[in-house]
């Protein structure tokens, strides 16, 4: 069991856990979308007065920044408490491949020293990377009108058609970036 | 009081993100270059029991803690715009390989570099409400 929770979490059960707080949220009386919180936090910040868009009230959304907040709680406590130190993200061997011919090395942790690290990224490209995927993220999540949670997950269990062509745009986009423009970068 | 679900609501999913390695950048271009079913069998078990229980929801019309029945609104018809915000939305998700969720999850688990991610998510989504009369909806 406790074998169990601190080994990464196969597929199955993580979905069953993830399909759990969309229903939880929903039986507390809100739905699950988590780019809002992006919205709302441009609000906080005065947005309202200069655009529209950012004119509401963000005091409903009070709960979805409280489960942000446990959000960032529940990363910490996972790599504190959760995970046996040392422990890499076991990608398959064709992905390894694929990444070293960009110049990846093999995964050490959970996440590329190349991308992520502190060194690489406040370096120019580092920073322009980081910078861009955020912004692409942020702008492309609105103008769609939800993310992987609002679309993939919410969406998706209320068989709406708009998550469907949103998440085929989330794919046609990725696979761009992966294949058609991965090589011209790394 | 009355968020402190929401606190431990939320800490469970940053602790699913985290124990399925959602939010790593390699799981992302395993997904994106189709090497490993393990990304597509959280979303597609996720959806399955999704569909499922919003079905059960429907046919015995739940009603939330509140008391109030818990309804889903269809979202407006369109095509451009999931297509065309989708797209931007999956090249930023493959090159920073993460959504805005596993963004903030990252900066808990330790990787505070995702704050820079994070920022311009934000100034993404100002960007969104500052043009978006001009864009095709």
């Amino acid at each position: 069991m406790i074998d169990f929770i601190m080994q990464p979490w196969p597929w199955w059960f993580s979905g069953l856990v993830i399909s759990s707080v969309m229903f939880l949220l929903l039986f507390f009386g809100n739905s699950f979308g988590f780019s809002a919180n992006l919205r709302t936090i441009c609000s906080i910040g005065g947005a309202g007065k200069r655009v529209k868009f950012f004119d509401f009230d963000w005091k409903k959304q009070i709960w979805n920044l409280v489960f942000l907040v446990g959000a960032i709680l529940g990363g910490y406590i996972t790599s504190e408490f959760l995970t046996y130190p040392d422990q890499v993200v076991d990608i398959s061997e064709n992905t390894i491949k694929d990444l070293e011919a960009l110049g990846f090395s093999a995964p050490t942790s959970m996440q590329p020293a190349e991308l992520f690290s502190l060194e690489n990224a406040f370096t120019l490209k580092g920073f322009l990377i980081l910078a861009i995927g955020g912004l692409m993220v942020g702008f492309g999540a609105r103008y769609a009108g939800g993310c992987t949670s609002g679309h993939a997950i919410s969406g998706i269990a209320d068989l709406q058609i708009p998550s469907m062509i949103a998440v085929a745009g989330f794919f046609i986009g990725g696979l761009i970036m992966t294949f058609g423009i991965f090589p011209l970068i790394f | 009081m009355k968020f402190i679900k929401y606190l431990i609501v939320g800490a469970l999913f940053g602790i699913v993100m985290a124990k399925s390695e959602a939010i790593s950048w390699y799981r992302i271009q395993e997904m994106f270059r189709f090497q490993a079913f393990h990304m597509y069998g959280i979303i597609g078990v996720a959806a399955v029991l999704g569909i499922i229980g919003v079905a059960l929801i429907k046919k015995f019309k739940a009603r939330d803690v509140q008391g109030n029945p818990i309804l889903f609104f269809p979202k407006n018809k369109s095509v451009a715009r999931y297509l065309i915000g989708g797209t931007i939305f999956g090249l930023g998700w493959a090159l920073s390989g993460a959504c805005p969720g596993p963004m903030v999850v990252n900066i808990g688990y330790g990787f505070i570099s995702f704050g820079i991610v994070l920022v311009f998510a934000t100034l993404g989504t100002y960007l969104y409400g500052a043009i978006k009369d001009k864009l095709p909806h």
